[in-house]
């Protein structure tokens, strides 16, 4: 206990932590340059896009650009803090162990 | 999962945050280059007005300023054009040799983000020369470009910022050499440049 209870099973995952770190330092991001920064699949990211929008941890935006639909995503207040002990708990893990 | 692991989680977050929000593709060898044009451009610039200020009397001098300023103006127009088509041509290579977009959410936000100030010091400085007011247009240039650099700073490589503050300094130091503004163009855009530019060639561009 008290090490690992910060570490949060939402960002086990390259893909859905990649996510959260692009949206921290963006205020948002639409789908196709999450897809190019992380280089995944369509699918596969819209999966986990859904996981992290049930935690409530990113809001979704739909929008028109002309006629062509596109989503963009943002960080909640939520996510943004879990995030933030998730990276805390990550730092205090590996300076334990040096 | 081990801390090796998680070492790794935060090695990804951190490249991550530096890719979707900075353009990594400057290049420091465009800064080299700029500064060497800076400084070819101020040794003729240096040379036009010495022939100016040896002329024989006033109207012989009078005839040659007159024919020297579109010089003038070809020489400054010639340097930033050099200086723009090397720095875009050479971040074109670098993105491409990372497999990365050289017009993209990040380089947009950077471009945007260095001609705010830019502009508004062009505006300043165009008042300026209609005024005929040129002593303070080499601590201007100096002072909006640096107030440029440091704001673009936050969208690319850290280096970028230090180089702003030391050409803000310049540009202020200049106000008290009213009459050397040509030496101080040459520092800021010359040196200034060069030694930048060395240093993120050595740090980011040789891997």
């Amino acid at each position: 206990m008290g090490l690992i209870t910060n570490i949060n099973k939402a960002f086990d995952h390259r893909i859905r932590l990649g996510i959260m770190s692009i949206l921290m330092v963006n205020e948002h991001a639409d789908f196709n340059t999450l897809k190019e920064l992380l280089d995944a699949t369509d699918g596969n990211l819209a999966s986990h896009l859904k996981a992290l929008e049930k935690e409530e941890f990113i809001n979704i935006e739909k929008q028109f650009i002309g006629k062509k639909p596109n989503t963009r995503y943002s960080a909640t207040k939520t996510g943004t803090k879990a995030f933030k002990e998730h990276i805390d708990a990550l730092e205090r893990i590996i300076n334990k162990q040096k | 999962m081990k801390s090796k692991d998680y070492l790794k989680d935060l090695n990804e977050i951190k490249h991550l945050m530096n890719k979707s929000s900075r353009f990594m593709s400057l290049s420091g060898l465009s800064g080299i280059l700029a500064g060497i044009y800076a400084l070819t451009g101020a040794f003729f610039v240096n040379r036009i007005i010495n022939n100016i200020k040896e002329a024989s009397n006033t109207f012989e001098s009078f005839v040659i300023s007159y024919n020297s300023v579109i010089t003038l103006i070809l020489i400054a127009f010639g340097v930033l054009f050099l200086s723009i088509i090397t720095a875009i041509y050479l971040s074109w290579r670098k993105a491409k040799k990372h497999n990365e977009s050289l017009w993209d959410a990040t380089s947009k936000r950077l471009l945007i983000n260095f001609m705010i100030p830019l502009i508004t010091g062009g505006f300043f400085i165009i008042f300026l020369v209609e005024k005929e007011m040129f002593t303070l247009v080499a601590p201007l240039t100096l002072a909006f470009y640096g107030l440029a650099l440091v704001n673009a700073s936050k969208y690319t490589l850290g280096y970028i910022r230090y180089l702003g503050l030391t050409v803000i300094t310049l540009g202020l130091i200049s106000l008290w050499f009213l009459g050397y503004g040509l030496l101080f163009w040459a520092l800021g855009f010359g040196v200034c440049h060069i030694i930048y530019g060395a240093l993120m060639y050595l740090k980011y561009d040789r891997k």
